[in-house]
């Protein structure tokens, strides 16, 4: 069936079938490759993008529960406040090593500070502990969304 | 972002029109230049408008070749890191082989840089050399008269941009022998400001990974698997999925080991191969229970080992041990685990008009997989050729010796007409129960000490199961039946043990073996180093005094594995935790580098333990990017913290019970505190980081536990021994 989606500002029309997650249908039939697929079965946050602002699994979201909402991805993030701040960030102290994971921790990383601009470290963990890091780099990821936070506060 | 696109304009135009030279480095080790790009191996390229391309030859799961071996080439230039980028070489073994694996182009064993330092450097110098010639030349001075920096070319009162002398340099034949810098000129080499080539392209979700390989007309292939190892597919009934929109065919694999399933979508690749019904063969499949691996292992250990493996006197180490004043006895055990990099496994392959197969591939080793496919295929090696992509992660898992997802790529490829590119892909799923795991291993050491508390003799058993026995690696790897891998981190530990004995059995496969982040030494160390520690507080010594009594000798062996113990004790401030707070302690050399971890830890087992920091000494010769080593010991020390505190493959008769990552715990952020990372200022030639920050990670947190606790955690993981991680 034909769905109409708002990606990242832009009216799409998209062919898939009811229960199709969003995921597949922004990296197989808009190939838009930022978005990642890790696990499929939201553990590991990779395939994480906005929904109408909020993080969410796209990989558990289906096709037509995000027909009408504001869709935004990576691809996104350097026209948004705060996600150029964390990607200036995470520039500056070299988070990613593989990266596989790194749209998905950014993506939660602008969640976590559009609701909480100063997040404690705790708040980080709490707020961040869905987004895997096989690489484990999540001392960057704590570091680099302070220091995010700092950037905007400037 | 803005970096990231000049460097992207810097490797179009170096492919585009203008003289260009290109330097690079022949099978003999000499050096050679040209000024046609039809020299197909360069390791360095440099166009006339000034474009300089490093031609990276590892390839990068995000430990930092494209980096490190881009600096080095910018070094001996004097150029500054954005004005230079880099490619992925192609797969070629006589030319970019790593040098200390002979012919074979592969990343592993943490020797990129290793066996790159001089190689690159002087890649970087020749060409410098060639351009301050050219210069000297159209000046009508001496080249030594000439300075190259920041890419541009001055002295004897002239000045122009390198681009200018392309050309003339190109005519020049590359020098044999061209100075390289002295260490103290290094502006990037050891600089700690200089920033990963490739960090802004994955925050912003340029970077191409293998999976986000997209060919026009491609297909998607998935491989449905029978649930036991060696069970081979008899028939294929794929009515169920004729009505999933996009689900193309589901054939049976030329080897019987599975079945393709192809369809225009990933999704429908999915749906598809949950829809069809296969019928198994099940007559040779894998049987065993993870019980009955561990009661093999176990029998081994209680038996007289079949290889000695420093070739001791056994009869004389028991006779020392068993006299001894106190004898300290252990058994250890190893489950399997399964490496499952962040990026699931996958490959895109595909027919040019020329008949070549292609390969798109972030692989460890590109000569298995080229020569596996023109076996398959029946052509020439030239025929095959294979590019390079990033890879999300792999630590060992993208390097097998059978290359086991590019040929099941193949094998679907081959199914077809050709007409359609194929990207084979796994699910997380395939990943967990391919089969292919860090091997289970047991260890049992019985150590006597005297009244004073020194060792008077350490009798050591290892039994397990071969990672290299059986592959293409047997030949250069084991000797004497014994397999390197099983045993690497205890014989040859720069400890200084006297009478000491290390006796090895192999147990039966019932899965793959495979090595994982830092291969044998993920179970050595945690042997050694906990031991070391019971043997320390059995005697009533301080566990750094007491390990520091072993490593007197004057070799850099022992000074070297003394000195990072002695600097993490130090900055760690050992023996003096926080109130509420337990330290664990241990030092390991692998991939000729030297670690040594502090975990500090507070709580206590029953309640929830919880670490909240780790601090880490490493000496790895000259650092020439410090800041990527921290990363890679800052990522070792997870990776071996993680899986050791919950993760383990478990098979019941043959079938593996762990799915998806809720049953295969990743470390989460909140499992780990600050990690603070130490590096030993040294002139020593650079050695491994991507793995040994791992191996003392588990044996110093283990070694915390029992100093919050008394408890002894010898079999693996640790929340199997009713610790609970807060
Ligand atoms: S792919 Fe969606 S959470 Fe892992
Ligand atoms: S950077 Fe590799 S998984 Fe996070």
């Amino acid at each position: 069936m034909a769905i109409s989606l708002k990606l990242n500002g832009k009216d799409q029309t998209v062919e898939a079938e009811p229960g199709t997650p969003l995921l597949w249908v922004i990296r197989d039939e808009l190939k838009m490759t930022g978005t990642k697929f890790g696990c499929g079965v939201a553990s590991c946050g990779a395939c994480t993008v906005h929904l109408n602002g909020e993080p969410v699994r796209s990989c558990q979201t289906y096709i037509e529960d995000a027909e009408g909402a504001e869709i935004t991805t990576i691809e996104a993030m350097g026209d948004h406040k705060i996600g150029a701040a964390v990607q200036q960030a995470w520039i500056e102290l070299d988070v990613v090593q593989c990266g596989y994971c790194q749209s998905g921790q950014i993506m939660s990383a602008v969640g976590l500070l559009t609701e909480n601009p100063k997040p404690s470290a705790q708040e980080i963990d709490d707020y961040m502990w869905g987004n895997a890091c096989r690489c484990a780099t999540y001392q960057r990821i704590r570091a680099g969304i302070q220091r995010a936070s700092e950037i905007l506060e400037a | 972002m803005t970096i990231n696109t000049s460097r992207r304009g810097f490797l179009k135009s170096a492919a585009a029109a203008g003289a260009v030279l290109v330097v690079g480095v022949r099978p003999d080790g000499a050096l050679a230049a040209s000024g046609s790009r039809s020299m197909l191996t360069p390791f360095v390229q440099i166009g006339s408008d000034g474009s300089v391309t490093a031609i990276v030859k590892h390839f990068e799961m995000g430990q930092g070749p494209s980096t490190g071996l881009t600096t080095l080439i910018a070094e001996e230039m004097g150029l500054t890191m954005d004005q230079i980028g880099y490619d992925f070489a192609p797969s070629d073994p006589q030319v970019y082989n790593n040098t200390l694996f002979g012919p074979m182009q592969g990343t592993g064993g943490s020797t990129a840089m290793a066996n790159s330092f001089l190689q690159y450097r002087q890649a970087g110098a020749a060409a410098r050399e060639m351009l301050l010639q050219a210069a000297a030349q159209a000046w009508g001075t001496e080249a030594s008269a000439l300075s190259l920096q920041d890419g541009v070319i001055s002295g004897a009162g002239n000045s122009a941009p390198l681009g200018e002398f392309v050309e003339a340099a190109a005519q020049f034949d590359a020098p044999a022998d061209p100075p390289l810098k002295d260490p103290s000129e290094f502006r990037l080499i050891g600089n700690p400001d200089v920033r990963r080539l490739d960090g802004a392209a994955k925050g912003n979700g340029s970077a191409m990974f293998a999976m986000d390989i997209v060919r026009p007309n491609q297909m998607i292939a998935m491989i449905a698997r029978p649930e036991q190892q060696r069970a081979t597919a008899i028939s294929v009934d794929a009515s169920g999925a004729a009505d999933i929109k996009g689900f193309i065919d589901a054939q049976i694999l030329p080897n019987a080991a599975g079945v393709a399933v192809f369809a225009e979508t990933t999704w429908a690749a999915m749906q598809a191969r949950d829809a069809i019904s296969v019928e198994w063969d099940t007559t040779n499949a894998e049987t065993r229970s993870s019980s009955d691996i561990e009661a093999e292992i176990r029998a081994a250990l209680d038996a007289e080992p079949t290889y000695n493996v420093n070739e001791a006197d056994m009869d004389a180490v028991r006779a020392a041990v068993d006299g001894a004043e106190t004898v300290i006895e252990e058994t250890f055990y190893f489950p399997l685990l399964a490496h499952a990099p962040m990026e699931p496994l996958n490959c895109t392959i595909e027919e040019t008009a020329e008949g070549v197969i292609l390969l798109h591939d972030g692989c460890q080793f590109p000569t298995i997989p080229h020569g596996a496919i023109a076996e398959f295929f029946g052509l020439p090696f030239d025929k095959v050729q294979i590019k390079t992509v990033l890879a999300g992660g792999s630590f060992g898992r993208r390097a097998t010796p059978q290359a086991d997802y590019q040929m099941e790529a193949a094998m679907a490829f081959s199914l077809t007409d050709r007409s359609r590119p194929v990207h084979l892909v796994w699910s997380r799923e395939d990943d967990l129960r391919s089969g292919q795991y860090r091997p289970a291993m047991g260890h049992k050491v019985r150590v006597g000490l005297d009244t004073s508390g020194a060792i008077v003799g350490w009798e050591h058993r290892i039994a397990g199961q071969s990672i290299l026995k059986g592959t293409p690696f047997e030949a250069m790897l084991v000797q004497n039946g014994i397999d390197f891998a099983s045993v690497e981190g205890t014989f040859d530990s720069p400890y200084q043990i006297p009478s000491a004995s290390f006796g090895l059995t192999d147990t039966p496969k019932a899965t793959s073996t495979l090595w994982w982040r830092a291969v044998g030494h993920t179970h050595t160390a945690y042997v050694m180093e906990v031991m070391m520690d019971m043997a320390a507080r059995a005697a009533g010594i301080d566990p750094v005094e007491f390990r520091l009594a072993y490593l007197t000798g004057d070799e850099a062996d022992q000074t070297r594995k003394a000195g990072v113990l002695k600097l993490v004790a130090e900055k760690a401030n050992w023996g003096n935790p926080p109130e509420g707070r337990s330290q664990g302690i241990a030092v390991h050399k692998s991939f000729n580098s030297y670690v040594a971890e502090v975990v500090e830890i507070s709580g206590t087992p029953e309640d929830g333990i919880k670490i909240e920091k780790v601090t880490c000494a490493v000496d790895c010769g000259i650092a020439v990017n410090p800041d990527i080593i921290k990363a890679q010991m800052e990522g070792g020390i997870g990776y071996g913290i993680g899986h050791n505190m919950r993760d383990q493959i478990t098979l019941t008769n043959g079938v593996v019970d762990q799915f998806n990552f809720p049953d295969y715990e990743p470390l989460r952020i909140s499992d780990i505190g600050e990690i603070e990372v130490h590096i030993v200022p040294s002139a020593e030639a650079p050695t491994g980081v991507g793995e040994p920050g791992t191996p003392p990670a588990a044996p110093a947190l283990a070694n915390a536990i029992a100093a919050a606790s008394d408890l002894r955690i010898a079999s693996l993981p640790m929340d199997d021994n009713g610790v609970f991680f807060a």
